[in-house]
């Protein structure tokens, strides 16, 4: 499977020009490190998102469909976006554009009077953080390139609800041997089990953290991202592994709101994937900005050696 | 409770009477509790269609109420009385005013898509349960709720500038709900991360609130999106058979 994905056209987000700063960092410093290239998108813009699905589906089929004809045009087959978000919407755009014509019909009309060139489905594909390291590189190749192992670090994969689910928008999933799994995801595992780390079996990898809600229903994203923290530490997790800027800083969030409202204090530690890749092959923890994480993982990355 | 025992009989219309004989036969005591009979009058026939003509919403009438979707929901874990099935149901059913019992808890939907990757019949259960939130505050039920005022002022931001600042998303949302920003949990999230002194990152932040992100050449785009949008509430506002414009 290695060897595909070497350039690629990049799709930070708005949340990783943001809030998910690190993860931007750490994705790209991950990305020189392995010799990937990187090719932002040309003026692009907001993916849509859940909020703009939620006033008119329509409206998110567009926005992201804009970006992929930019990327089309940029002369890229391939569009890799970190954020879930971002990567379930760019790939929602597809499954609709292909499936429904209404959808079609508003695409063509909103890229006609913004005076772009309209998205046809199937002209570029659109990939994730995960499936990126893993397709280019691979477990072997990254197991090499190891210079800091996270042997002894204990690990529990996050990877939400936005990566898996509706299975429909991802037909390249649960599709035989090398695919990845809707119901039990493991793109993740693999890669941290190939830079040493020790996964432990975590029943909540694809639960949701209340994003949607994290700052309209306080009390529900609360509830729920302190099920997966103590979850996590009761599987004798030292840090949840995230692949998504909402969910990363939900459960920040949530984690400092939980023992301020409901006096529940957990002390499971939050960092992206690619700051972990990143130390793993001998990457200061600046380089891959885990000082712009809102929690603060030093002590337990100095404990174990990591920076 | 289990998913599909929900009751319509609601606990009011239960009645035990102390001291009561019918015929010579005694069914006074719990023994013999009586359920109100009840005559429905008020059934909306076109609830159904409203709802399928709203973003979402178009696929209900292929439920068959198995309530895959209630047994694989987030929500309902945390409040039992969160049941998607149950308000597929009565929407189908027409059963206006029951539905309206749970205005207030419909809009907490946290779109996790559970249901929808459980459903066997592709209802899109999540795509309901926003459309039900929206067919609710178009129809004066309920005031807009804080997801609304979210997603509103979200999307205005992607409207008008292609983009969105995070910090302006969360400023503006807790202006609109009327909270302080200086909610304890927050100012504790913030200072944990100034602590640290990330400089550039702070800067970033910073610099945003006054240069807002924007994407390059989007005036035509935004004027494009702003006439569709338009259109939208206006056939949906027709579909629910409301005036052409919205009371507020």
């Amino acid at each position: 499977m290695a060897g595909k994905y070497k350039k690629v056209a990049y799709y930070p987000g708005c949340a990783l020009e943001g809030t998910g700063h690190a993860y931007n960092r750490s994705t790209k410093a991950v990305g020189k490190k392995l010799g990937l290239d990187l090719v932002e998108i040309k003026d692009w813009n907001c993916c849509g998102a859940m909020e703009v699905k939620n006033i008119d589906p329509k409206i998110q089929t567009y926005l992201s469909a804009r970006n992929l004809s930019i990327a089309e045009k940029m002369g890229f087959e391939t569009v890799m976006a970190p954020c879930n978000g971002c990567y379930h919407n760019l790939k929602k755009a597809e499954y609709d554009l292909a499936k429904d014509e209404g959808s079609r019909d508003v695409n063509s009309r909103l890229s006609e009077k913004a005076g772009h060139k309209t998205y046809e489905p199937g002209k570029v594909e659109t990939i994730h953080a995960l499936d990126w390291i893993k397709h280019s590189i691979g477990e072997e190749g990254l197991a090499e390139r190891v210079t800091n192992s996270l042997k002894g670090l204990k690990v529990a994969n996050y990877y939400g609800c936005m990566y898996t689910r509706p299975r429909h928008i991802f037909p390249e999933k649960d599709n035989g041997e090398g695919s990845e799994s809707t119901s039990k995801p493991h793109f993740m595992d693999d890669l941290l089990a190939a830079a040493g780390a020790e996964n432990v079996d975590y029943p909540l990898k694809t639960a949701c953290c209340g994003g949607a809600h994290a700052l309209s229903d306080c009390d529900t994203s609360t509830k729920l991202v302190l099920n997966l923290l103590t979850t996590a530490e009761a599987c004798g997790a030292d840090v949840i592994a995230t692949e998504c800027p909402t969910c990363h800083t939900g459960l920040e969030m949530h984690q400092v709101r939980a023992e301020k409202v409901l006096g529940r204090k957990t002390s499971v530690k939050i960092l992206y994937f690619t700051q972990l890749l990143g130390m793993a092959m001998g990457l200061s923890p600046r380089t891959v900005g885990v000082h712009e994480n809102f929690s603060d993982a030093m002590p337990l990355i100095k404990e174990k050696g990591l920076g | 409770m289990p998913i599909h025992e929900k009751s319509l009989i609601r606990p009011e219309n239960l009645v035990e009477h102390e001291n009561l004989v019918i015929d010579g036969v005694d069914v006074s005591g719990h023994w013999s509790t009586f359920i109100e009979s009840r005559a429905l009058s008020d059934y909306n026939e076109n609830m159904q269609d409203e709802i399928e003509a709203l973003a979402g919403g178009e696929h209900i009438s292929r439920c068959w109420q198995c309530g895959s979707c209630t047994n694989a929901c987030t929500v309902n874990a945390i409040n039992p009385d969160f049941n998607p099935r149950f308000w597929i149901y009565l929407i189908r059913l027409g059963m206006e005013e029951e539905l309206v019992r749970d205005k207030d808890i419909i809009w907490q939907c946290v779109s996790c898509n559970k249901c929808t990757y459980a459903c066997p019949r592709d209802v899109n259960p999540e795509g309901v349960m926003k459309a039900t939130a929206h067919w609710l505050e178009l129809k004066g039920h309920t005031k807009k709720k804080p997801s609304m005022v979210f997603d509103e002022a979200f999307s205005q931001q992607v409207f008008d500038t292609g983009k969105i600042e995070d910090g302006l998303v969360l400023r503006q949302f807790m202006k609109r709900t009327g909270q302080p920003l200086t909610q304890p949990w927050l100012v504790a999230l913030v200072m944990g991360l100034v602590r640290r002194f990330p400089v550039f990152y702070l800067m970033r932040l910073g610099l945003a609130t006054v240069f807002r992100p924007r994407t390059k050449g989007w005036i035509k785009a935004r004027a494009a999106i702003h006439e569709y949008v338009e259109e939208v509430e206006t056939a949906n506002r027709k579909a629910l058979g409301l005036d052409a414009k919205g009371a507020e």
